[in-house]
């Protein structure tokens, strides 16, 4: 609506109305006000800090050298089963995940009731911790690598899913229309609407959870699920740093591999 | 008229309550021919057509095409009703990351199981029928290329092909040539025209373009507030007329 030309008063423009400055201070106060309360909280110990560095050269001293020998014999079997528990509950989670995701896709699924179903089932997915979930697993399979499969697939399926159906709800419409228009079946408009516009963000998705998953296997062992973090865990127990510093290695030797071999898949599927 | 393609009956459609677009409109679509409807920005061009394929839920009214309403089918029954009404859209709408004959095949996705369709498994005719279309519309040797590569006016060539892929008994065009050039917008509409009189398939489309209307159209419908205001040959669209459609003199001249 054009303005008349009044006094100088009348056009004034601020970027922020009264209520919204109010609300931004409100924002500040709060944040400073969280800062101040969690120092409260944490107690840190000032002599602690103080020796963290000397204990630090401690450690690394009692590390070197490095029990390389040990590889072969303890770390090489579990790393691989690390790897295994990582791929297969990823798999498992894509297989449960986009279901859930289509699901929770207002634009795919514009059913209201569904979609609230399908992201109560992706946030409780999320809000249980990986380790949590292993510790469930475990109560239910016993120790070893089933449990750690599990606790990652059910971890995933949460943040696989969320991110798909976000992708999904992404889609450029008109496509869709065009596709209704013609009088495709809902599986088709699926396969040939959405799918070609979401399988860059879907794998983009998987492998950055792969990704992740690979450096989570590899903690759960110290619950007992299987994987590197037993042969970890128990080379802590014992005071091995040898055997430690050699647990560490493979660990970061992988995880750089995975960066690679998913920077590389990432450039060749998207 | 005697057997009409289309028949709208009081078609009404209100976005919220009581703010209606369209209002109580009634129209027939012969068997043949090309007929326009134009009309200025938000006087319910597109909303009509959308109507039609339910792109868009009508308020209140019934629309008749093979002795069948339009409004009241659900499911199954009006999917089978869109695979037999093609249509082209402004900004042509193609999967991008799809080729060329992809996007032609999906014009075939009412009668092929989505499995089938998932695994590229269309009919042999299918697809000698998408390479006749392809080199009807000028894209021979085309079929490879990624939808996201082609131009404006190729893009909307393979949006043309997939309509008629359907074998569609009516051709709906909202405002097909707005995004293209002038050069191109005509050949579009030649190539549109030529080809639903080729495969007799009457067509409603909506222009902007009074002059592109004028040349193209068998019959022009004028639409202003959500109803007909004008119906006629072009040859009788006067200036005074177009002002009754759009309102004002001053831009006429």
């Amino acid at each position: 609506m054009p303005s008349a030309p009044g006094s100088a008063a009348a056009r004034a423009w601020n970027r922020f109305t009264p209520a919204e400055r109010l609300a931004r201070f409100a924002v500040y106060l709060a944040v400073v006000a969280a800062v101040v309360v969690s120092a409260a909280t944490v107690e840190f110990i000032p002599e602690f800090v103080y020796d963290a560095p000397e204990q630090m050269r401690d450690l690394l001293v009692r590390m070197w050298p490095v029990d390389f020998a040990h590889y072969p014999r303890g770390v090489h079997a579990a790393l691989v089963e690390t790897l295994h528990i990582a791929s297969l509950g990823t798999l498992l989670a894509v297989a449960l995940a986009v279901p859930v995701g289509l699901l929770a896709a207002r634009n795919v699924t514009p059913v209201p009731a569904l979609n609230y179903l399908a992201k109560l089932v992706l946030v409780s997915s999320r809000s249980v911790n990986s380790l949590v979930w292993a510790l469930l697993f475990i109560a239910v399979f016993g120790p070893g690598a089933l449990a750690g499969t599990l606790a990652i697939a059910f971890r995933s399926i949460g943040f696989v899913g969320k991110l798909f159906a976000e992708a999904c709800e992404e889609a450029h419409p008109g496509t869709i229309e065009a596709l209704a228009a013609v009088g495709a079946p809902w599986a088709s408009i699926l396969t040939h609407g959405y799918w070609p516009q979401v399988k860059p963000a879907f794998w983009a998705i998987v492998l950055l959870r792969w990704d992740i998953n690979v450096r989570e296997s590899a903690v759960l062992g110290l619950v007992g699920a299987g994987g590197i973090g037993v042969a970890l865990n128990t080379a802590i127990n014992l005071f091995q740093w040898n055997r430690v510093a050699v647990v560490l290695l493979a660990i970061f030797a992988v995880v750089i591999a995975a960066e690679i071999l998913v920077t590389q898949l990432r450039k060749r599927l998207i | 008229m005697a057997q009409a393609a289309l028949a709208i009956r009081n078609l009404s459609k209100a976005y919220a309550p009581g703010q209606f677009v369209l209002r109580d409109l009634s129209l027939e679509v012969a068997p043949r021919g090309v007929t326009a409807i134009i009309g200025p920005s938000g006087s319910g061009k597109s909303t009509l057509i959308r109507c039609i394929n339910r792109l868009v839920e009508p308020t209140a009214g019934a629309i008749l095409f093979e002795g069948r309403d339009l409004t009241r089918l659900k499911g199954a029954e009006l999917r089978r009703a869109r695979a037999r009404i093609g249509m082209v859209f402004q900004e042509y709408n193609l999967v991008e990351r799809l080729t060329v004959m992809e996007n032609v095949l999906t014009g075939r996705l009412a009668y092929v199981s989505p499995l089938k369709a998932w695994l590229r498994r269309f009919p042999p005719e299918d697809i000698e029928r998408a390479f006749r279309l392809l080199d009807e519309v000028g894209l021979s040797g085309y079929e490879r290329q990624r939808a996201d590569s082609l131009s404006g006016g190729q893009r909307q060539r393979v949006g043309i092909a997939r309509a008629i892929m359907q074998q569609p008994r009516l051709l709906l065009a909202d405002e097909p040539t707005s995004s293209l050039d002038p050069k191109t917008s005509v050949e579009i509409m030649t190539l549109l025209r030529d080809l639903a009189a080729g495969h007799a398939i009457p067509v409603l489309v909506n222009m902007h373009d009074v002059e592109l209307a004028r040349r193209f159209a068998d019959r022009i419908v004028g639409l202003a507030g959500g109803a007909i205001v004008f119906d006629g040959p072009p040859h009788a669209l006067s200036d005074a007329r177009l002002a009754g459609i759009y309102g004002g003199e001053s831009w006429l001249h």
